[in-house]
């Protein structure tokens, strides 16, 4: 999985039938820190997260396991909301 | 499978219910000279890994069975831990 920030939401009117109702997140890949590094893409969101929130990702066939995703056409699925990252023992990101 | 490092740990309270219980680790990619190459991942543990650990992992949909009896929304997971490596020098 890889961590990335919440920078923006996505809205589109026609869709996918197995993407109604479904919130569209705008996301970029993070840091350790949880400072952006990446690029843009688009992620649904499983957890209810906002613009701001550092989160895990999960990325390929294996988002379409996130809850309630079986079957939808998605390859990008937000999991987590990040409470803090620690790496060789130094906190590195804490949530707000 | 990659060998990696368990470099750090990642904390969620609110997560996707089939991750409930999962820990989940920072993990440093590290090439044949156990040198870290390429971008720190995040994986979900299905073996007991500890922190600092050299273990080896699967990622892409591989990952998604990591855990027995469970298909689990994850693209990279820790499955074994390394207790030697040898040979490799070709």
């Amino acid at each position: 999985m890889e961590i990335a920030v919440v920078t923006g939401t996505v809205v589109a009117t026609r869709k996918d039938a197995k993407l109604e109702g479904e919130k569209l997140l705008l996301v970029r890949r993070a840091d350790v820190s949880g400072s952006p590094v990446g690029e843009h893409y688009v992620a649904l969101d499983s957890v209810d997260a906002g613009i701001g929130d550092v989160v895990l990702v999960v990325r390929g066939s294996s988002a379409r396991e996130a809850s309630s995703y079986a079957g939808r056409p998605v390859d990008s699925v937000i999991t987590g909301i990040i409470d803090s990252i620690d790496l060789e023992n130094t906190t590195t990101y804490k949530k707000a | 499978m990659r060998i990696g490092k368990n470099v750090g740990t990642v904390v969620c309270s609110r997560k996707d219910p089939k991750l409930d219980a999962k820990k989940l680790y920072l993990v440093q990619p590290l090439n044949n000279e156990r040198n870290p190459v390429g971008d720190i991942i995040v994986a979900v543990d299905g073996v007991g890994s500890g922190i600092h650990e050299t273990v080896f992992f699967v990622t892409h949909r591989e990952a998604a069975y990591a855990i027995e009896g469970e298909v689990i929304p994850a693209d990279a997971a820790i499955v074994g831990i390394v207790d030697d490596i040898t040979g490799g020098n070709v």
